[in-house]
């Protein structure tokens, strides 16, 4: 039983800013095809004139995916909050491994990405 | 069918101490040790080029390959063996179909496929349709998963040239009663080409290509225990003689000039270059081993074990099974979902217990657009599939809900 650990089962049963803000500075959502997995990030900013310095004030996401992709969410949106914009940008695939604390199989990385590809895309539409 | 397990080697592989319990047959087959034997054979002792050397072992080679073709038409009793051309499977099948009618489409035709299809059996055709003013057009299902035969008279139209149709669903196990089919569409548009997918039905179930009167059978070797890079296509004579080749190369050719070709008879004219010849020598022996068993078993035996997971996946709360409620009307394939718990967890559960089976939408989409699903999983069966591994399936799904339900 290594990939549903309890940390992602208590991840993806009680996920962490799950759901949606007010008013966002940017929403985006994207999808897993394959998987049918959709995923929306919203974030409001903390500053959002200086790219680089765009910490996040608050964020949600919302969407329907497996518990990797659901636990993957949950802990992105929770580290994302304690990180400076550069450093969510050139976060990684090892950094989501390291995160989960497991190891994934080729068939599950895209699962466990896909949430670190929408904060992504979201934080250079600042 | 409790000995023919020894007949699987990969049956006998243990991955963490534990047995492999193989419910994904529908995607490939597990092959028999005498397949396995049949193709190192061949590249052990003559693996030589066919139909071109006058040396021995070429000699060999060809008439195995040749010999391969006969069993492949005696087996869907084609009523000639040149009917039967190789292909890399039904993927290549339909293309070379599809390549060759799609030619000769005109404004104002319309192509039928069923909303069942398998990507391989609907893309080609929509394909061929696109830009070209040809409507594509789709038979749906009623809420069981049959298909709606009451609308065949509104969908096809006497302009419909092709109607691509599975016999069997891979996702819902549905049976299509294909000759009753293509009698309806001869009725209606007498020239329309009925081109049966017969991957899910082949490999399971007597098919007698004459009785379903279609024009064009394909299948595949991988999924009835034979090798992965052949399969097969029956076409009509007269209408393989029409169909234009698919590619060009050696081996199809009975003369070139500078200014001009002139083709071989089919089958000939469809296998361009060297073929899959260990493949198709591989398929054969899955053939004489089918027949040993016989195609009535194999189905009866995949309709008990259906019948089996049916009634013991019934007890299972929040679990969904989609396509016809008994055995009788399908085949051994039954895709389902458990409420609140995403398919590729399921399947990630499950193969903790090295119990193998598929998450997603199965190469059919549309199909899953058309149900409001993203995903299903789901257990295929085959002669070596026992009421064990039904049972492993049954309590995997057990411990899935355990985990994941919120
Ligand atoms: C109904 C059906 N049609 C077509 C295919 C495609 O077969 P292949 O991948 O061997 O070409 C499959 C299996 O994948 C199938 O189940």
């Amino acid at each position: 039983m290594d990939l549903y650990r309890d940390l992602i089962l208590d991840h993806y049963r009680n996920p962490r800013n799950f759901g949606h803000l007010d008013k966002p500075d940017v929403a985006v959502e994207d999808h897993n095809v394959s998987c049918g997995d959709r995923m929306v990030m919203e974030i409001k900013f903390k500053v959002k004139s200086l790219k680089s310095k765009a910490a996040i004030e608050d964020i949600r996401f919302s969407g329907e995916g497996c518990a990797i992709s659901q636990a993957s969410a949950s802990m992105l949106t929770e580290k994302a909050k304690t990180l400076a914009a550069e450093k969510i940008l050139v976060l990684t695939l090892e950094d989501i491994v390291e995160m989960l604390g497991t190891t994934l199989t080729p068939s599950r990385v895209k699962c466990a990405l896909l949430p670190l590809e929408v904060l992504q895309k979201a934080m250079i539409k600042v | 069918m409790a000995d023919v397990i020894k007949d699987f080697p990969l049956l006998k592989r243990k991955i963490n101490g534990k047995p492999i319990v193989y419910l994904d047959s529908a995607a490939t087959s597990l092959k028999p040790q005498s397949v396995i034997d049949a193709q190192d054979d061949y590249y052990r002792r003559y693996s030589a080029n066919v139909h071109r050397g006058i040396y021995a072992i070429s000699e060999e080679a060809t008439e195995a390959y040749e010999n391969a073709r006969k069993k492949v038409a005696g087996f869907i009793h084609a009523p000639s063996v040149n009917e039967i051309i190789f292909t890399r499977g039904t993927t290549e099948s339909i293309n070379l179909v599809a390549a060759g009618i799609g030619k000769t489409l005109i404004a104002g035709d319309n192509v039928v496929v069923t909303i069942m299809e398998h990507h391989s059996n609907f893309v080609p055709w929509q394909q061929r349709a696109v830009g070209k003013n040809v409507e594509f057009r789709i038979l749906n299902i009623d809420k069981n998963g049959k298909l709606n035969l009451n609308d065949l008279d509104t969908v096809i139209t006497r302009r419909t040239r092709v109607l691509a149709i599975t016999a069997v669903s891979n996702v819902l196990g549905t049976i299509n009663p294909i000759r009753d089919i293509v009698k309806s569409v001869r009725r209606i548009s007498p020239h329309c080409l009925v081109v049966v997918d017969a991957a899910q039905a082949v490999p399971h179930m007597v098919v007698d290509v004459q009785t379903w009167g279609a024009d064009f059978v394909v299948f595949s070797g991988h999924k009835m225990l034979g090798p992965t890079g052949i399969g097969v296509l029956w076409g009509k004579t007269e209408l393989l003689e029409q169909l234009h080749p698919y590619q060009y190369g050696g081996e199809m050719i009975a003369e070139v000039h500078v200014d001009r070709t002139i083709f071989k008879k089919p089958p000939q004219k469809f296998e361009a270059g060297t073929p899959h010849i260990a493949g198709a020598i591989g398929l054969g022996t899955a053939i004489d081993y089918l027949q040993s068993i016989g195609m009535d078993n194999v189905r009866a035996h995949e309709k008990e074990i259906t019948g089996y997971t049916l009634k013991q996946l019934s007890a299972i709360v929040g679990l969904q099974i989609y396509g016809p409620k008994t055995a009788e009307d399908r085949g051994g394939v039954i895709a389902l979902t458990v409420k609140d718990v995403h398919p590729h967890d399921i399947a990630q559960v499950l193969n903790e217990d090295n119990i193998c089976i598929r998450a997603g939408n199965h190469c059919a989409m549309p199909l899953h657009e058309h149900l409001g699903l993203v995903a299903t999983v789901r257990a295929s069966f085959y002669l070596y599939t026992t009421r064990e591994d039904i049972d492993a399936l049954v309590e995997g799904l057990e411990k899935v809900k355990r985990l994941l339900s919120k």
